[in-house]
């Protein structure tokens, strides 16, 4: 089986500052695979680059077997893979049903009934805020916005970016069980964390990148057993 | 009393033209950060469209009936043209700097209104023409207050089109995307929205109320030329920042309180003042409260 996703001696430099000094990585679908790695890895810049935000400087990114590289970022959208940005990149002007609506913005037809009680199922305090402006939410309120609003395109594939970062314990538990169940559901997934032993126990695969290479991946259970990942990663 | 309202009343009419200039500036501020100095300059080719298309017109066609409908489609024509010329002034001048310094843009823009301000000079003529009678002037008194229908058509057609403008931002999928790509670019991308189709369709929106801004002032004040804009293109300019630069409603407020004031000041013993009022404005806002009225101030993204 081809992967879904593919990158191919990724290269892609801030000016003439390199991020990513040639990176390979799959995703197959059905999958969720993580990227773990320290601040400043080259995370971002990787799921970045997916989505089109970037141009590498090097490099082959394929999705479905077909070049993306150098498609435009609503183009990348079109072609199934939705991105969750680091920092979740709430409309906090707009409402809360105006974000979910944005986010099926390319579609011909409207989101259904069914869809909308799939996200409050989901995320019940949605439906309690879905009138509010989205900026009056909290931190964890608004990663299951932005998470919902990204499923709106019916992606098949999803690239999610630290979607625990600043989140209380419990909400975290929540989040990465939904992600499971998205993903349950058919949604393929590429995590990226800094929350390693979370991204661990609930991906299949994971890369571990650090400045700008990826220097190890297996599956998660081997992962977690590594020496290199545990005292770098899961403090001991 | 009645100098009162004569005042109000002249200053909301010309307000109302402020107002809709304002509300390109703003636009265009709220998808691309960027202080269009052309703006002026498209909303003087609206008038000069609306100036030969309305010579035209009124050489074939007579009667009540026919001029008003002559007069919409002069309006029509006016939008039709701008709408191209903000597209055109966007795709060619504005795009290929979208991300080089906003320095670049910015000197891009006020070269683009110089070339609009002197290629008009040339194609039209330096000199100033008068504008047709595209509705015939009636004077009308309500009490002890003289006005004219135009005043009265002026706040309609402004009102329309302000109407329009509210119902595509708030009631449309358009409008949804707009205040999207406004609010962060990047992550309007991420939704499928496709900006550079939005940034061209909002200087399109914008142009098209310049243009009807010309026609209006045309209307109002008929004596028209290649560098009419600059004057009002500023001062709608004060007004978009005295609203809260990138505000809609903003623009509209402000563009009213422009055109009052300056009216007020021009009623007063202080009216040779009256052009300059809005540059004090301007001053006392970027001192006391650089986000506007409504605007909530961002600090520059690095
Ligand atoms: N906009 C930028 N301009 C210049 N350098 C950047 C920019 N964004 C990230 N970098 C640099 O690229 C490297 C990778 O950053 P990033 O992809 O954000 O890492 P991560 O997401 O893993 O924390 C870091 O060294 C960072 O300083
Ligand atoms: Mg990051």
């Amino acid at each position: 089986m081809s992967p879904v996703l593919a990158i191919h001696d990724l290269e892609v430099a801030y000016g003439t500052i390199a991020a990513l000094h040639g990176i390979s990585l799959e995703v197959e679908k059905g999958e969720i695979v993580t990227l773990i790695g320290a601040n400043g890895a080259g995370k971002t810049t990787t799921l970045r680059t997916i989505s089109g935000l970037l141009k590498p400087r090097k490099g082959d990114i394929t999705f479905d077997g077909r070049s993306i590289v150098g498609s435009k970022p609503h183009i990348v959208t079109k072609m199934g893979v939705s991105h969750v940005p680091e920092g979740r990149g709430i409309f906090a002007n707009l409402t809360v049903r105006d974000n979910l609506e944005l986010g099926g913005y390319l579609r011909k037809d409207k989101i259904t009934a069914q869809e909308y009680e799939r996200v409050f199922t989901l995320f019940p305090v949605l439906k309690e805020r879905i009138r509010q402006s989205a900026g009056t939410l909290s931190g964890g309120e608004q990663q299951m916005l932005a998470i919902s609003r990204a499923l709106m395109s019916r992606p098949t594939v999803l690239l999610l970016d630290e979607p625990s970062l600043g989140l209380a314990p419990q909400m975290v538990q929540t989040i990465f069980r939904v992600i499971r169940e998205i993903n349950a559901e058919g949604t393929t997934i590429l995590l990226v964390e800094q929350n390693a032993h979370m991204a661990l126990v609930t991906a299949h695969r994971g890369y571990v990148m650090e400045t700008g290479r990826i220097v190890l991946t297996d599956n998660t259970k081997a992962l977690l057993a590594s020496d290199r990942v545990r005292k770098a990663y899961l403090g001991g | 009393m009645e100098d009162f309202l004569q005042n109000l009343l002249n200053g909301i009419a010309a307000g109302s033209i402020y107002a809709l200039i304002a509300l390109g500036y703003t636009m265009v501020y709220g998808v691309l950060k960027l202080i269009n100095f052309a703006h002026g300059d498209i909303f003087m080719i609206g008038s000069f469209v609306g100036f030969y298309a309305g010579r035209y017109m009124a050489r074939h066609a007579t009667g009540e009936a026919a001029s008003l409908g002559s007069a919409a489609l002069v309006l029509l024509l006016a939008m039709l043209v701008c709408g191209i010329v903000g597209y055109l002034n966007e795709r060619i001048a504005y795009r290929p700097l979208r991300n080089a310094p906003r320095i670049a843009s910015l000197i891009t823009a006020i070269g683009v209104s110089f070339l609009l301000e002197y290629g008009g000079q040339m194609v039209f003529g330096p000199d100033p023409k008068f504008f047709p009678t595209l509705v015939e002037k009636k004077i009308i008194h309500l009490g002890t207050i003289t006005t004219t229908n135009y005043q009265f058509i002026v706040l309609a057609v402004a009102i329309v089109f302000m109407g329009l403008l509210q119902y595509i931002i708030y009631g449309t999928k358009f409008g949804r995307a707009l205040r999207a790509v406004s609010f962060n670019f990047e992550t309007a991308s991420l939704m499928g929205i496709p900006t550079d189709r939005i940034i061209s369709m909002t200087f399109v929106l914008g142009s098209m109320l310049a243009a009807v801004a010309g026609i209006l002032y045309g209307l109002s004040y008929p004596k028209i030329d290649p560098l009419m804009g600059i004057m009002p293109g500023l001062k709608a300019f004060v007004a978009a920042v005295l609203g809260g630069i990138g505000n809609v409603p903003g623009a509209v407020v402000g563009g009213l309180l422009i055109g009052i004031i300056e009216s007020f000041v021009g009623g007063s013993q202080f009216s040779s003042y009256r052009d300059g009022i809005a540059f004090v404005i301007l001053i006392v806002i970027l001192l006391f409260r650089p986000s506007g009225l409504f605007g909530r101030y961002e600090p520059e993204k690095v």
